[in-house]
């Protein structure tokens, strides 16, 4: 039950090859993944945030920010390319541990954290380029992205660290807080160093997914848009619980293949462009409405205990 | 006090409404062409080729004239494009000349992405060449219809000596130009609206010349039976819906299969996904039209990611697509829709209030980049998404303004 | 000891007061700035045209929001209601336009509410498929603005009364009757215990179900207003002029900026229409000093969230 996704993927995958039987190929197979993998991966670190109990909106213009700072930054220069890489790593990881304090700490929900910082994000990328991407890419730099080897090699390893991390005691601290936040702080739980963490591992999720989509297109001055609400719909779609406290990442990124398995379904059977929306959100309720049973709803605020205690 | 407050508020308003109603909605109430062209559109009904049925915003007399007009010759200094005319019916201005400082004025539809952001600098650096102009207010609607209505009624009421729009779209922005008619000279320019109020109109040639120019050149270069793939940007947008349906009218009345039309919603990754899918399930491509530029890069990409040669291609003016064109050699045209256009309305401002004479309809020359001219317009220097026909290259603060390098 | 810190910021206000002091702040820092060109008529006239149709879709979204629940469909609704009354209206039929469009946006809230509470479909993931649904629709039949509205009914966005656009007054009679049914009424009483609690409310009796479904009824009516006054704005339906106004987020922003709890419970319809007049005022500030758009968003995000520490702060204490 917990991976019904994978079902619902192989469902998906068949109904593909019916019309492309080019996806049963390896070559095929791999292509899709490359295509899927910054998806992958923003699943997985926005899985960390939502099982705590939060929302990450900021993933999105987080991405284009990669992307543009690091054209500029390289322009161009081959020899530029690891140090910027580093710098964009460390972006991603500064950029999160933001969000993670001002929610956890100055206690803004992170709906309200997250879209601050995607409004600072996009605006202060392009006050700071003058308005659209300037420089270029290295060769170096696009490799990660472009090649499909190596697409897939980042994707499987960031998988394996997000399932290690979910094993880790990590992990089972993150669900208890998503939870329950007192039951977890009561029994020794640092809440906030939890949740914070979360965030900082989903700002370097971030910076992985603009990195391969750099690579993977280019530059453009809208790469992110709309890639939070994707992310969070794949970790739904993954069976991840919004409110906290439920949900597996491998599922996660499972919904993650599938959200794209969809859309090169729907794609390739030409659905009427405009319709696909239409498909795409009956499809989302609807699974979420399915798995949703006894799951919680609505913003269950664990944080409303604290609230009244004090 | 609670509850007090809002008889207090019903009772001002009535107080007002006693005193005397205003509206600022334009008094004119006719609307000439509400549904442009939807009559015409069964005109051009040709044998199915994969295009899909005629755009609703196709218009058969304009299409003819845009076309007539690419081998007319533009009058006005040849090196300066942006003063260049094609068939002016000028109009006089005399009765809005002025002298003294001159207070412009710009409602701006949006700046929000590279194309904009390239005209939007030549019109700053355009008007920065004008002593005359003392102030120059710049409201932005940051692509909101309802936005730019308030920004132009405001505008109106603060003593600008010209106004200059930009409209967002077309019909829904048309009572509030014929409003400002009524207060100013009114310079409209890029997206027209339904009106003749303006003084002057001022863009290039336009979207069917762009659309039949990278159409025209496919089937010249592909080979009969050949298969095109169409790459468009998004429905609706009437700028980009002229470009497509003429494309679609020299597919149908060409040899060429066209295998799909998709829309990218301009962005790259999906741009690429798009091209790849196809290209597996048809083995090959041999040719792709794109209604815009911006992401022609990652369609070339996806050619070369699997493998094959990139098949002859339509882009724009933009710096990647020109450096990815000379290094690999590509068989490739970009039509044009020259930013340029954005120094003229200054230039047209300023003749209104000298009460010079203006076209009516300023049409500038819409060039296109060839293999043959291709060095002309390639400039290492610039950033990646800068277009090429800025006509930039003389106004202060070149290259670094635009994001270039020395 | 932080809690201090930012009793001290607040200097002991409500949220609600907080953001009307600061709505001060910025008028005066316009006058000073821009002197008489700040506080013109047209500027006045052009705040107030400018935030109505956000103000409304605010008014409602602070519903949904203070039931504990939250809408992001607002958007698509509007360009789907501006369509609608355009598209009949075109026929002549004002009336009937008003009534469907306001059918439609009943019928779309009663969907939304059912999938949330019926279906226990979180509300973040049943309103963004709603969206989706709806944009579906729109870019299906619509490519471009369509339907026409008669010059009566353009009065709505246009005329006004000295210095008060009629547009606004609607603004504030949507306001006034939101303010009424939450302070006043049965059913005002029920959305703050179900935000505040569902647990506790449906223990006491509340049928909370129904609550939540009624506050997305009505605030999807205030986004159908919204979107009627979008049509006599434009004289035309236009299916994205709800999304490229950015009602959705802009609307949960303006609310929280409002000093309304995002998770239900507490808050207003006052400080809703603060934020929504502080981020309108803001803009024009922004206009006056001709600030990049960019900077403008940056601004707005720090002000956003600033806000909401202070008023976490507030309520700590």
């Amino acid at each position: 039950m917990k991976y019904a996704i994978f079902v619902v993927l192989a469902l998906l995958l068949a109904a593909i090859a019916v019309a492309n039987p080019f996806i049963l190929e390896p070559a095929g197979f791999l292509a899709f993944v490359k295509r899927a993998a910054p998806l992958v991966i923003l699943a997985a670190g926005q899985y960390f945030v939502i099982v705590s109990g939060e929302f990450d909106l900021s993933v999105g213009s987080l991405v284009t920010v990669e992307v543009v700072v690091a054209a500029r930054l390289i322009d161009g220069n081959e020899a530029a390319t690891w140090p910027v890489l580093a710098l964009l790593i460390a972006l991603g990881l500064l950029v999160g541990l933001v969000n993670g304090v001002v929610t956890a700490l100055l206690r803004v929900p992170s709906f309200i954290t997250t879209l601050g910082m995607m409004l600072i994000l996009s605006g202060a990328v392009f006050l700071w380029t003058g308005g659209a991407p300037r420089g270029a890419l290295s060769q170096s730099f696009r490799v990660f992205g472009r090649d499909t080897l190596w697409a897939v090699l980042i994707t499987l390893a960031v998988g394996a660290a997000a399932v290690l991390l979910t094993r880790a005691t990590y992990g089972r601290t993150l669900i208890a807080t998503g939870d329950n936040e007192r039951a977890a702080a009561l029994s020794g739980v640092r809440v906030a160093r939890a949740r914070i963490l979360a965030f900082v591992i989903s700002g370097l999720a971030a910076a992985i997914a603009g990195i391969m989509l750099g690579g993977f297109a280019g530059v453009s001055a809208q790469v992110g848009q709309g890639l939070e609400f994707s992310a969070i719909t794949a970790v739904v779609l993954g069976g991840v619980a919004l409110g906290g406290g439920r949900g597996s990442v491998v599922a996660a990124m499972g919904g993650a293949l599938t959200l794209e398995a969809m859309f090169t379904l729907l794609n390739l059977y030409g659905i009427s462009g405009a319709l696909e929306y239409t498909v795409q959100g009956v499809i989302i309720v609807a699974a979420v409405a399915a798995g949703a049973v006894q799951l919680p709803r609505l913003f269950i605020t664990p944080r409303k205990g604290d609230a009244h205690a004090s | 006090m609670r509850r007090s407050t809002p008889i207090v508020i019903v009772a001002a308003a009535a107080t007002l409404v006693a005193s005397g109603c205003t509206s600022d909605k334009p008094t004119t109430t006719a609307t000439q062409s509400q549904n442009p062209g939807a009559s015409q559109a069964s005109a051009t009904q040709a044998p199915a080729t994969g295009t899909g049925e005629q755009s609703k915003f196709f218009v058969q007399a304009d299409y003819d004239a845009q076309l007539a007009m690419r081998t007319k010759t533009a009058q006005g200094p040849a090196d300066k494009p942006w003063e260049q005319a094609i068939d002016p019916q000028m109009v006089g201005t005399s009765k809005y000349k002025k002298s003294g400082s001159i207070h412009l004025c710009f409602s701006n539809a949006a700046v929000n992405n590279p194309w904009r952001q390239v005209g939007w600098k030549n019109m700053q650096a355009e008007v920065g060449l004008h002593k005359e102009i003392a102030k120059f207010t710049a409201l932005d609607a940051e692509g909101k219809d309802d936005k730019q209505i308030s920004d132009i009624a405001e505008l109106t009421g603060k003593g600008c000596d010209a106004l200059i729009v930009s409209p967002n779209t077309t019909a829904t922005l048309t009572p509030a130009v014929k409003a400002a008619c009524e207060k100013v000279p009114v310079i409209v320019f890029d997206r027209g609206v339904e009106t003749d109020c303006p003084v002057s109109f001022i863009n290039p040639i336009g979207g069917y010349a762009f659309g039949a120019d990278g159409a025209e050149f496919l089937v010249e270069q592909v080979p009969a039976g050949g298969k095109v793939l169409a790459l468009r940007i998004l429905p609706g947008v009437d700028v980009l819906e002229t470009r497509w349906s003429a494309a679609k009218v020299t597919f149908d009345n060409s040899k060429l299969q066209v295998v799909g039309v998709e829309f990218t919603d301009g962005d790259a990754a999906k741009t690429k996904s798009i091209v790849s899918d196809y290209i597996q399930r048809h083995g090959k491509i041999d040719g792709v039209w794109m209604d815009a530029g911006a992401t022609a890069v990652a369609a070339i990409e996806a050619f070369e990611d699997a493998g094959l040669p990139v098949p002859p291609i339509v882009g724009e003016d933009q710096q990647d697509f020109l450096q990815k064109w000379k290094q690999n050699n590509l068989t490739a045209v970009a039509p044009t829709y020259p930013t340029y256009q954005w120094r003229t309305p200054v230039i047209a401002a300023l003749k209104i209030l000298k009460g010079e004479e203006v076209p009516k309809a300023w049409k500038l020359p819409q060039p296109k980049i060839t293999s043959e001219n291709l060095g002309k317009y390639l400039q290492p220097n610039m950033p990646p998404l800068h277009y090429a026909l800025c006509g930039c290259e003389s106004l202060p603060g070149f290259p670094e303004s635009w994001g270039g390098k020395k | 000891m932080s809690e201090k810190v930012g009793g001290r910021l607040s200097l002991g206000f409500r949220p609600a007061q907080v953001v009307f002091l600061a709505l001060l702040a910025v008028v005066a820092i316009g006058a000073i700035v821009g002197g008489g060109e700040f506080l013109t008529l047209e500027t006045v006239v052009g705040i107030q045209q400018r935030s109505a149709a956000l103000g409304i879709v605010a008014v409602g979204q602070t519903l949904a929001i203070l039931a504990g629940s939250l809408d992001l469909s607002v958007a698509v609704l509007i360009s789907l209601t501006s369509l609608v009354a355009a598209e009949i209206m075109q026929t002549g039929d004002v009336a009937g336009g008003i009534a469907a469009a306001l059918a439609v946006s009943a019928v779309v809230g009663l969907v939304n509410g059912v999938v949330i509470t019926k279906l226990k479909v979180h509300a973040f993931i049943a309103t963004l498929g709603m969206t989706l649904v709806i944009k579906g629709v729109l870019d299906h039949l619509y490519d471009g603005p369509a339907g026409r509205v008669p010059d009566s009914f353009q009065h709505l966005g246009y005329d006004r009364i000295g210095p008060i656009p009629v547009s606004a007054m609607l603004w504030a009679c949507v306001a006034l009757a939101c303010w009424f049914v939450l302070t006043r009424t049965r059913m005002g009483y029920q959305v703050y215990a179900v935000g505040g609690d569902v647990e506790v409310a449906r223990l006491s009796g509340v049928r909370t179900d129904r609550v939540v479904i009624v506050t997305h009824v009505l605030c999807s009516l205030c986004a159908g207003i919204a979107g009627l006054l979008l049509a006599s704005r434009l004289g035309a339906g236009a299916p994205t002029v709800g999304t490229d106004g950015g009602y959705d987020l802009e609307s949960i922003a303006a609310v929280v900026l409002g000093g309304t709890a995002l998770a239900g419970g507490k808050g207003g319809v006052g400080g809703t229409v603060g934020g929504v007049l502080l981020l309108a005022v803001l803009d024009s500030l922004f206009n006056l000093l001709e600030v990049d758009s960019f900077f403008k968003d940056v601004v707005r995000g720090v002000v956003i969230v600033a806000a909401v520490v202070i008023y976490v702060r507030r309520r700590k204490s």
